[in-house]
């Protein structure tokens, strides 16, 4: 039961193949910004899912602690970094396709690529 | 080495980054250009002395906050590094100076603030991925420059810039994620994100297959970021619709930044501790560069638009650079590193007279350049020496690199008879599409009801672009400085090799 016990890899190697599916095959702009975004969100399970330590508490030191294993803080701290690039770059991407909206009228590359041949 | 020196390798990314949040307030006319410039003009500044103290022997290492690596973020300069620095902020300061009026045109005077904000944060981003030393850091600021790399390719006049910009967004963020991928991968297995940390622990685990995985998502995902043949998809589009002051910019550093997160990942983490990595590295990328070479110049021989032309020349720019890396010899890197400077200089040159065409022909397909050479004549003789040096004519920067290229090939055998060969194919072919764009702007006649007499682009961006130019000639005419930055950065690259 080896397989199950790392269930959490599982669903981050799953998560990101289906946003990485979304991003290359859906022709939306907007379906492919989710994509993106699970592609991410994808990583970030692998960060929190690194940290905790088998038998470990909370890390929170204090004096009457003593003895204990703590688990690790140092990838959740990291991928909040990260939730933060993540949120940017998805605001930043509607943006880009509001704008292409406004531009092109049209939200689909295939047409867009088909009004740029003109 | 004085207190002010030892914080000279922050201040490299503290002055543009506090600079752009200032930047945005100044509403008034040409202000926000002025201390955009300003800002950049320091960190230049700051990277000459910085350089100068390499030379002279120093290394800066940096605690950020006072917290001692490998727990705190190290920021490093070395020989290498200071390299890279002087590309970033030169090529920043240049475009700056260079493109006020041709940003004029492009963005209207209420979003220039902004638009100069984006800028600041964008070099902010690139000379901090130059000077980290922690793997994490320097996602966060590869994520920095890109977000600011987007808006500032997003402000191209042209509609299709938007496309452009979101293809390199959703391109940018896989590259920027495969590289966290493998990161995370890596922290998984030493504990550590301090890249000289990380050298020396991951030794212990070499054989383990996560580590291996980390190998791969890095080097595919900075490779995508760099543009590295076949992986170069969004580039062609987002230099062509980008304004032409940041395509300036981006065309001489983005994708150099990206290479030199790969070379020093690399050479300092994986070479010499994962078995047999080298020549993965140098079998996998070596195909890939001598595609580029061939593939990228054969598409623009046939490319009609000349922004377009010139970023395909730039796909195989990247494909010499890899090559000389992976030949793995001193030689062949400090082939390839030289090249990032002399690439800068030729293609940041190249669009800048790009820029001054911009100012007066409208669209910039080579059937627009008929008669340019007679309109403006100064602009198109700038656009023929950077070609020059861009092909690799003796006596220009591009030469030294070629030079230095073809002799490290040399050095690998009958293997290095290949390359040299196609090293060769690629310069002629470089020939065919800069004498393309001469043959349409001095042998075409002009369009009938295209305006007459001389009409130069404006002073400012002549005399900058002149100033590019003749840095071609000089460095090809006096090489010291870049070969023995390059030759020191191969060096310290290679020591941990056997």
């Amino acid at each position: 039961m080896e397989i199950l016990e790392l269930y959490n890899y599982w669903v981050f190697a799953i998560l990101l193949m289906i946003g990485f599916y979304a991003v290359t095959a859906k022709l939306n702009l907007v379906k492919k910004l989710i994509g993106l975004s699970l592609f991410q969100s994808a990583v970030f399970l692998l960060y929190i899912s690194m940290g905790p330590v088998e038998g470990g508490t909370a890390p929170i030191f204090h004096a009457d602690v003593t003895g204990r294993v703590f688990s690790n803080p140092l990838p959740s701290v990291l991928i909040l970094t990260a939730i933060v690039v993540g949120i940017s770059t998805l605001a930043l991407g509607l943006a880009i396709i509001v704008r292409i909206k406004e531009a092109y009228d049209s939200v689909e590359e295939n047409e867009i690529r088909e009004l740029d041949r003109q | 080495m004085s207190v002010e020196a030892y914080h000279l390798a922050v201040l490299q990314v503290v002055v543009p980054l506090l600079s752009a949040p200032f930047v945005v307030l100044l509403r008034p006319r040409g202000l926000a250009w002025a201390a955009a410039s300003a800002a950049s003009a320091m960190a230049f500044a700051i990277a000459v002395s910085l350089t100068a103290g390499v030379l002279s022997g120093d290394e800066y290492r940096y605690a950020v906050g006072g917290w001692a690596a490998p727990y705190g973020i190290e920021i490093r300069v070395d020989a290498l590094t200071s390299l890279l620095l002087l590309v970033v902020t030169g090529a920043s300061l240049v475009a700056l100076l260079a493109g006020r009026r041709s940003l004029d045109v492009d963005i209207d005077d209420a979003r220039q603030p902004l638009f100069y904000g984006a800028w600041m944060l964008a070099l902010a981003g690139l000379a901090g991925i130059v000077v980290s030393a922690d793997a994490f850091n320097i996602f966060v600021f590869m994520e920095v420059s890109s977000l600011a790399s987007y808006i500032l390719i997003a402000a191209g006049p042209n509609r299709r810039a938007l496309p452009a910009t979101f293809k390199y967004l959703v391109m940018g963020t896989i590259g920027a994620t495969f590289y966290l991928i493998g990161v995370g991968l890596i922290y998984m297995m030493t504990g550590t994100l301090n890249l000289a940390d990380m050298a020396q622990r991951v030794h212990e685990v070499a054989d383990q297959r996560p580590v291996l995985a980390a190998a791969g998502f890095i080097i595919v995902g900075l490779a995508l970021k760099a543009a590295v043949f076949p992986l170069h998809a969004w580039l062609p589009n987002a230099y062509t619709y980008a304004p032409h002051a940041v395509t300036v910019f981006l065309a001489a550093c983005a994708t150099k930044v990206q290479i030199y997160v790969l070379l020093r990942f690399d050479f300092l983490v994986f070479q010499g501790n994962l078995p047999g990595h080298e020549f993965q590295f140098s079998h996998f990328l070596m195909p890939l560069a001598l595609l580029a070479i061939l593939l990228a110049s054969g598409v623009a021989m046939m490319e009609r638009n000349l922004k377009r032309l010139l970023a395909y020349s730039s796909v195989a720019q990247i494909g010499y650079i890899m090559l000389g890396v992976s030949l793995l010899s001193a030689t062949g890197l400090s082939a390839g590193i030289i090249h990032i400077f002399n690439h800068a200089l030729a293609k940041g040159a190249l669009f800048l007279a790009v820029a001054c065409l911009g100012m007066h022909i409208q669209g910039l397909r080579l059937g627009d350049l008929a008669g340019a050479a007679k309109r403006m004549p100064w602009t198109m003789a700038a656009f023929v020496i950077a070609g020059l040096s861009l092909i690799g004519i003796p006596g220009t920067a591009g030469f030294v690199s070629k030079w230095l290229l073809i002799s490290a090939a040399l050095a690998e055998g009958s293997l290095g008879i290949a390359v040299v060969a196609v090293v060769l194919i690629g310069s002629l072919m470089a020939v065919v599409y800069v004498w393309r764009v001469v043959e349409a702007a001095y042998f075409q006649s002009p369009q009938a009801g295209s305006p007459e007499g001389r009409h130069e682009a404006p002073p400012m961006l002549l005399v900058v672009t002149w100033a590019a130019v003749l840095g071609n000639v000089y460095f090809g005419l006096a090489p010291g400085l870049p070969i023995k930055l390059s030759q020191a950065a191969a060096a310290s690259l290679l020591q941990h090799l056997p």
